[in-house]
Order: C-alpha cells, then structure tokens, then sequence
C-alpha cells in the first residue's frame, strides 16, 4: 500500500493544537515561570532555579498537609468502594423500582460542591445542626469546630455522603450487564452467594470500579470547596489538605513562587500515583 | 440418571393469563427416557427455552409437574435436581483456569480435592482440553468456552440431565459440524439423557435420537427424525422439516374422496373422518412428473446440486417438487403425480383420523 504524503493535513489540527494551547499548554507555562523565579515586587523577577522546589518538598508544611491529604484520600476510598459496591449489590436489577433507586442515587451528585459544604456545615453545628445538635443530645460531645477528631468524622462522613453514589452508579452499571445465563450457570454449579460475588459479579465490576477507584482517588486528592466551606482547614490546621494550603499560600500570602513550585508537585503526584493506581489494577488484564 | 417425566405442563409469564395467547407453554406432556438424545426444535419464540428452563428448575411452571423418575422435583432448585445446562452464549469463570472451570461445581459441593482432581482431567482429556488446563478461561474461543461449559456439567457424577439452550449459535460455521459430532460422540460415551435445543432442523436431527417439535408453545409431534419426514402429523412439521418443506395444498374433501381443484387425489390416511380446513400435504420428493395427473405448468427451475427443485402452479397454487439430476423436465403439458403412501390429508393443520381434535383445548 503506498501512501499518500500530504503535510497539508496538519493544518486539520492546528484548531485543536489552538485551543489546548490557549487552555492548557499556556497557563501551565506561566505556572512553570512563576516557579523558578523569585520576585521582590514591582513586576520585576529574578531566575531562582529549583530554590522553590527545594524549599517545598524539604518545608515541614508541606509534609504535613500531604500527609493530612493522603489519609483523606484513603479513608474515603476504604469506605466508598465497597459501600458503593454493596449498595450497588442490594439494588434492584428490573422493575419499577430501579429508575426511582437511580435518581435517589444521583441526587447527592447533583448538587453544587459549596452549597454541600455549607449544608453539611449548618447541619453539623452542635446548637442548631440536626447531626450536631443530635449527637450532643445523645449524650456525644460533639463540636466539629473545635476538636479535630470530630472534624475529620464530619469531613470525611460529607464525602461519603456525597460521593458513594457515583461509585454506587458505576458498579451497578457494571452489574447490569451480566448476562443471565452467568447467575443460571452459577446456580446449576451451586455457587454460594459469595461465590457468585468473587467469581461473576467483581470480575465483571472490575473495569468500572478501575475507573470509579481513579475519578474518587483524583478527586478526592483535589478536593477543596467542600471542605473549605465546612472546615475552613481547621480547627488550626487540622484540616488543612493540599489544595486548602495551596490557596492559603498563593492567595493568602502571595508567595506565587513557591504555590507554583507546589502546583507542579501536586499535579506530578496525582499523575503518578493514578498511574499506579491504573497500572496495578490492570495488571491482570492482560496475561 | 433420571427418566424425565413433564406432566400436564402450563407456564404463563403473565400473572392472570386469559387468552389461549397468554400461555408461553401450552399443555406439554412428555417423557424423557434415562440416557437418551432428544432435541426440542421449533422457531424462536415457540416456547422452547421456556420449557428448557423449567426442566432445570430455573423456572418455576404455572401449572403440571416435572418429575425425575418419580420424584416430583417442580419445587427444587437447580443445584437440588443435579442438572447441568449449557447456554447459547458460552458461560466461563474469566478470572479462573480452565482446570479451576471445571474444578468449580465439585468443589462447590465440597467434593475432596484428589477425586476433584482426578474427575477434571478425565472430562479434559474428554474435551479435548488437557493441553489448556492452566491457561485463563477468558483467552479461549468461543468454541473452547463452549466446551468448558459442557466440561463443568460432564464433571459432576450425579448430574441427571445435560441440557444444551442453541450451544451452538455463536460457534463459527466450520467449528459448529465439528463440535456437532463430538456432542454425538459424547453421548454414546457418556450415556447421559441430553435435551438438545435448537432452531436448527440439521443440530436437531443430526443430534438426536428423538426430535420434539414445538409451534405456540405445544408439542406437535415426538418421533425419530424419519417419522418427521415421512409421517408429519401436523402441517407445521412437515414445513419446518425438510428444505424445502412440504406442499401444503388447500383441498376439498367429498365423501371420504379429496379432490385438488376438480381432480381426485388418493392419500394414505383415511379422510373420511374430520372435518373443518381440508388439505394436502405432500413433500416435493414425492411429486413426480407423470404420463397421466394433474396439469401444472413449470414456473422457476432452481438447481440445487444433486437434485433439482422446481416451483410449479397447479390448480392455481405453488408446489414445489424435488428431482434428481438426470430427470428431463417435459416442456409443456406437464402432468403431475403423487406418491399415494407420502400423501397426505390434513384437517385444521393436524393429520386426518390420527387425534380427535385434542390437545388444542385446555
């Protein structure tokens, strides 16, 4: 087959090279900039190579917010995957009751992310909230403003609440289209319960919760307004995740060298680990 | 080992079924005997997965009973009447073995690991699988996934019936003649009962021993396949069966004679008894050309290999007839003559004198 040598097409994606240029390639550039340079003001900057870098990957700070978001991240997915899966599990699969489960299940997506946060931070007040109110009446103390412990109870009870569903909505899509004949199969070759989870139905979710696992995991790892609206990071720093210290230090004290230098940081961590998180789901796959 | 017996089975999927057409499942009765080959053939939608299924005990019928033996079994579970199915799309574990596959059913049922062993390499070696044992189930073909569905109802020692819903449907054409004789094969090892569904006149007939025909959700006629085609007693079979199928050719019947558009037709069964829609039916290879008959003319030639098929009217209706090669076609004032023992009178669809009108009426 001989083919035809025409460069003209390239300019078919010029529109496109364009647009990712104009919304991508070019803010991330500035974002670059910013962090190798230092500025005193006045709009003049000097070159400060890996200064930043340095600083931000050796700053206490920075360590501590990582760590804080890293067990944010991992509670949330050690709860929402398989309470997803299990609510997924006792969904009906025909019926009437399916469109009524399916739109009780996508409520919680729908709504604006500062306005869960603002509905979960009157909630969870201990002298008018309903939860907060509640607890303190159950004989808890209660108080998500001033003790840690109880904030994070809340920041992670918001995501759960908010997010299970989309996980709920993948896997029950991955159990939807198992044919039948898998179940009659199973119950011929008298497969428990259990066996039908671990030999029909997880195979089968495998792929959707691939993609429910990396959509919560990056998500979670950028959350912000929820959590800023309810906590505000605190009580003191408590929780303050990646992304809160990141606008406290870009906005807050308008150090833009050192947030561009985190912003870099922060964006090759979640590449990375998606990556493994991909990788080692698929692993299987493909032998 | 079980001889299967349905009793007066019904099965509706509507809750309050009124209407005859509400019935998936007519009134069946059979009886499968232990270790023989039977095939359910009828179109899609006639009722036979339906029936299949409450064989296996994956659907419950509205009405009747199935009986294994004499047990009544309507109310077991599948796992509870030791059955073992395989489904028209192949079913597999994809995150197991081969050999885990068909170890599944016996360690389901707590089976000890040596006779486990033991059972999966004789039924691989059966499957011609043995090679693959360790290889993941989802990298195999259709036809290999077939075959450990089959294998994983072969394993089992208890399993009463082998039911097969269309196994064959998504097998390549030239994978499908081969795994047709191998069922065969199997059979005559293994001298199991297998239940053999299909749309396919070929599967049913080259597989069993007894075809079951189904239309509307009844059975039309049990028999061997040279009862099917030499002896159908219902219109249906006879058009379904064969290829082409049988003339039906609408007649009229005066006096215990029938008569085709004013000319006398002798047939083998009595026509004196029955009454209602009257007509003949009479495979095209048992028309010939003749000196003295029926005046037809010849309207399309079609060769079909060995033998020729040629659509002809005949008192104003299309017969087709079936000759062999070497026969010369007459140009014009063709005459036509019937084999009197394969012709045959039907009344309302059904073989004149063989049913007094039965089993319509529930």
């Amino acid at each position: 087959m001989n083919k035809t040598v025409n460069q003209k097409a390239w300019l078919f994606v010029l529109p496109v090279f364009i647009l990712v240029a104009f919304n991508a390639v070019i803010p991330l550039m500035t974002v670059v900039n910013y962090s190798v340079q230092e500025t005193f003001g006045d709009n003049t900057f000097f070159w400060s190579g890996v200064l930043w870098f340095t600083e931000i990957l050796q700053s206490e700070r920075f360590h501590d917010s990582l760590g804080r978001q890293m067990i944010f991240t991992f509670s949330i997915l050690a709860i929402e995957v398989p309470l997803g899966v299990a609510i997924a599990l006792t969904m009906p699969r025909k019926g009437a009751w399916v469109p009524v489960c399916l739109v009780l299940m996508a409520l919680p997506l729908l709504i604006p992310w500062n306005v869960v946060g603002a509905m979960w931070n009157i909630f969870a007040l201990p002298d008018i909230g309903l939860l907060g109110y509640g607890l303190n009446a159950m004989g808890f103390d209660y108080n998500f403003t001033r003790q840690i412990g109880d904030a994070w109870f809340t920041l992670i009870l918001m995501d759960v609440w908010h997010w299970t569903s989309l996980v709920v909505l993948l896997a029950y899509a991955g159990l939807v289209s198992i044919p039948d004949a898998y179940y009659q199969a199973a119950k011929i070759d008298g497969a428990g319960a259990f066996a039908i989870f671990r030999y029909i139905q997880l195979p089968k979710m495998k792929r959707v919760l691939t993609i429910a696992v990396l959509l919560r995991f990056m998500d979670s790892f950028m959350v912000y307004t929820e959590a800023v609206v309810l906590t505000g990071g605190g009580p003191g720093n408590s929780t303050t995740l990646l992304s809160i210290d990141l606008v406290k230090i870009a906005l807050g004290q308008f150090d833009l060298g050192p947030a561009a230098a985190m912003s870099i940081i922060y964006f090759l961590i979640i590449l990375a680990l998606s990556w493994v998180f991909y990788t080692l789901m698929m692993r299987n796959e493909e032998s | 080992m079980a001889r299967i017996t349905l009793d007066k089975l019904g099965h509706s999927y509507m809750e309050n079924p009124v209407a005859d057409a509400d019935w998936a499942l007519k009134q069946v009765d059979i009886t499968w005997d232990d270790g023989g080959a039977y095939a359910l053939l009828g179109p899609s939608g006639c009722g036979k997965t339906t029936l299949l299924n409450i064989i296996s005990g994956l659907l419950r019928p509205s009405q009747g009973r199935v009986l294994f033996d004499d047990d009544d079994v309507t109310a077991l579970s599948p796992d509870q009447r030791h059955i073992a199915q395989v489904f028209q799309f192949p079913v597999v574990y994809d995150t197991m073995t081969v050999y885990e596959n068909l170890a599944f059913p016996l360690r389901n049922r707590g089976v000890d690991s040596a006779t486990t062993d033991k059972r999966v390499r004789e039924i691989a070696e059966f499957i011609d699988m043995t090679h693959r044992l360790d290889d993941r189930a989802k990298g195999l073909t259709a036809d290999g996934k077939q075959k450990i569905s089959l294998g994983r109802g072969l394993v089992r020692t208890d399993v009463n019936v082998i039911m097969f819903d269309e196994p064959l449907t998504v097998i390549d054409p030239h994978l499908k003649w081969e795994l047709r004789s191998k069922l065969k094969e199997l059979h005559q090892r293994v001298g199991r009962t297998m239940i053999y569904v299909t749309h396919d006149q070929t599967e049913a007939l080259t597989f069993a021993d007894k075809v079951v025909v189904m239309n509307e959700g009844e059975v039309v006629q049990i028999g061997t396949p040279v009862d099917l085609f030499e002896r159908p007693q219902h219109t249906f079979v006879g058009h379904f069966i064969g290829s082409p199928g049988m003339n039906v050719l609408p007649c009229t019947v005066d006096g215990g004679k029938v008569y085709l558009g004013g000319n006398q037709i002798a047939v083998a069964n009595d026509a004196a008894q029955g009454g209602g829609t009257a007509e003949i039916g009479v495979r095209p290879e048992f028309v010939s050309f003749a000196d003295n008959g029926l005046p037809a003319t010849v309207v399309k030639v079609s060769d079909a290999g060995r033998h020729k098929i040629v659509e002809t009217r005949c008192a104003d209706q299309t017969l087709r007839m079936l000759i062999s090669e070497g026969v010369e076609i007459p140009a014009d004032g063709v005459k036509l003559a019937f084999d009197t023992a394969n012709t045959r009178l039907y009344t309302d669809g059904w073989l004149a004198g063989s049913r007094s009108a039965g089993g319509e009426g529930r």
